[in-house]
C-alpha cells in the first residue's frame, strides 16, 4: 500500500486534478469531459458546474435559515401533554430533564446529543468549513474533509426527536386519561434539520483542496 | 476485502485531454483527483488516495443483488405501514398503532406539513428509492437494456438517499417506548420488526452497491 506516503506534499508522483488536466469532471459519476464541457454530464445527466461562488452563496444561505428557525425551536414546547385535564408544555432542553428525573439517563443522553449537541456542532462545522474556502485555513485539507464527512453522516440524526413527538402523539390519544400533542417547535426544529441538511449538501468538497490544487499547479 | 489501489494518470503520462481513452478516467467524486481506473479485479476496492472516498468496489453479481434486497425491502415496507408497531395497554384499554396512525394523527390540524414530512421521511422516500433500485437495476442484473428514464431514475434513487430516514425512525421508536414507559405498559409490534429488517436489509444492499460499476453500465448499454 502506498497510500500514506502518497498523502504527503512532494511525492515523486503529485496528484492532478481533472481540473488542473484541462478536464471537467462530474462531481456525481467521476465521468470526465473534454473543454468546452456539455451543459450535463454524458454518464449520468447531472448539471455540470453551478459555479463554485453560487454553490457557496447557497451553503450560508441554507446555514442561516437553519439556525433562524433552531431559535424557536428551542424556546417553544415541543411536546404538550394533557394528564387528568391539566396541560404541562415541554421544551426540547425540558424534555431531556424529565427523562433524567425519571432515571432514564441513556434516552436522556440520546435525545441531547441528537437534539442538542449536533445541531450546534453542525452549525458551527459548516460556518467553518464554508468561510475557510476563501483563507488560508488552520486546519490541513485531510483534516477539513473528515469533519465534513462527520457533519454529512450524522446530520440526519438530528430528526430523532421529530419521530419520537409523532410517536408519542399518535400512541397517547383522547381515548385515554393522557393525551400528548406536538408543539410549534417540532416544526421548527423539522426545519433546522432539513436546513442545514441542504446546506451540508450545497458545500462542495473539492473546495476543500482547491487551495492546495492551486498551489501545486 | 482486498484493496486495489487507483492508478495514477501520471504513472502514463499526463492525461492527453484529446486522448480518444478519456472514458477510462475516472475523477474523484469528492476531491476531482484524477486517476486512470485499470481493471479493478471483482471484489477488491480503489479509493482515493487523499480523500479516501472509494472510487469503485466491483461484486459478483452486485446487480441483482440489490434487485433482490431491495424488493424485499419494500414489501416489508408496506408491511411495517399497515399493521401495529406498538401496543399501549393503560386502564383496561388497548391501543394499537401503525406507522399510517402516526401519519394520520396530524392530518387535521396544524400539523399537516409535519404529517407529511414524516410520512416522507419514514415511509414514502425509501419505498421510492426500494423501487428505482428495482426498477434501474432488475434489467442490468439480466443483461438486458436499461429501462426507459433508468439514467434520472437512478439518479433521484441517489438524491433521495440521505432523506431516507427509517433506521432514525426506529432509534425514535425506542426513545418513545421509555418516555412513556411510566404512563403505560407498551409492548412491539410485528412491524417494528419488519422495520428493523428492512433497515438491516438496507444496510447489506447499500454495501454491495458500486456506483461508478452502476453509471459506467448504463452508460454502455444505453448506447
Ligand atoms: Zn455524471
Ligand atoms: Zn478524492
Amino acid at each position: 500500500m502506498q497510500i500514506d506516503d502518497m498523502e504527503n506534499a512532494g511525492t515523486p508522483q503529485p496528484i492532478i486534478t481533472a481540473r488542473a488536466a484541462g478536464l471537467v469532471a462530474c462531481p456525481n459519476c467521476g465521468r470526465v469531459h473534454r473543454h468546452p464541457a456539455p451543459a450535463r454530464c454524458a454518464r449520468c445527466g447531472l448539471a455540470l458546474d453551478p459555479g463554485p461562488d453560487k454553490s457557496l452563496q447557497r451553503v450560508l444561505a441554507w446555514l442561516v435559515a437553519g439556525m433562524i428557525v433552531y431559535v424557536p425551536a428551542n424556546i417553544y414546547p415541543m411536546l404538550i401533554t394533557n394528564t387528568f385535564g391539566h396541560s404541562s408544555e415541554s421544551t426540547i432542553l425540558e424534555g431531556v430533564v424529565e427523562l433524567l428525573q425519571h432515571g432514564s439517563y441513556g434516552v436522556a443522553l440520546i435525545v441531547f446529543v441528537a437534539s442538542i449537541i449536533i445541531p450546534v456542532i453542525k452549525f458551527a462545522a459548516i460556518g467553518f468549513l464554508a468561510l475557510s474556502v476563501r483563507r488560508q485555513s488552520i486546519l490541513p485539507p485531510p483534516a477539513r474533509h473528515k469533519l465534513y464527512e462527520i457533519v454529512e453522516f450524522i446530520g440526519r440524526w438530528s430528526m430523532i426527536d421529530v419521530f419520537v413527538v409523532a410517536i408519542l402523539a399518535a400512541l397517547v390519544q383522547l381515548d385515554f386519561a393522557a393525551t400528548i400533542n406536538p408543539g410549534i417547535a417540532a416544526i421548527s426544529f423539522a426545519l433546522s434539520v432539513a436546513f442545514t441538511m441542504l446546506s451540508a449538501q450545497s458545500f462542495d468538497p473539492k473546495a476543500i483542496w482547491a487551495e492546495r490544487d492551486a498551489a501545486a499547479s | 476485502m482486498t484493496e486495489t489501489d487507483p492508478m495514477l494518470p501520471t504513472e502514463q503520462g499526463k492525461p492527453d485531454p484529446n486522448d480518444s481513452a478519456i472514458e477510462d478516467l475516472v475523477a474523484c467524486p469528492t476531491c476531482d483527483a484524477l486517476y486512470r481506473l485499470p481493471n479493478i479485479p471483482i471484489g477488491s476496492r480503489a479509493r482515493c488516495l487523499r480523500c479516501h472516498t472509494v472510487l469503485t468496489a466491483p461484486r459478483e453479481g452486485a446487480m441483482t443483488r440489490i434487485a433482490m434486497l431491495a424488493g424485499t425491502s419494500a414489501i416489508l415496507m408496506i408491511a411495517a405501514v399497515f399493521f401495529p408497531f406498538l401496543e399501549l395497554t393503560a386502564a383496561g384499554m388497548v391501543q394499537r398503532s401503525s406507522v399510517l396512525d402516526v401519519v394520520l394523527v396530524f392530518a387535521d390540524g396544524p400539523f399537516v406539513g409535519l404529517a407529511v414530512a414524516v410520512a416522507a421521511l419514514i415511509v414514502v422516500l425509501p419505498l421510492a428509492r426500494f423501487l428505482s433500485l428495482i426498477y434501474v437495476l432488475a434489467p442490468m442484473g439480466l443483461g438486458w437494456r436499461p429501462a426507459p428514464y433508468a439514467i434520472a431514475v437512478f439518479r433521484m434513487a441517489e438524491r433521495i438517499r440521505p432523506w431516507s430516514m427509517a433506521e432514525i425512525f426506529i432509534v425514535g421508536v425506542a426513545v418513545a417506548l421509555i418516555k412513556v414507559a411510566g404512563l403505560a405498559s407498551l409492548s412491539l409490534g410485528p412491524a417494528f420488526w419488519a422495520f428493523v429488517a428492512l433497515v438491516l436489509i438496507t444496510a447489506v444492499k447499500d454495501n454491495f452497491m458500486c456506483r461508478l460499476t452502476i453509471w459506467k453500465t448504463l452508460e454502455h448499454r444505453s448506447q
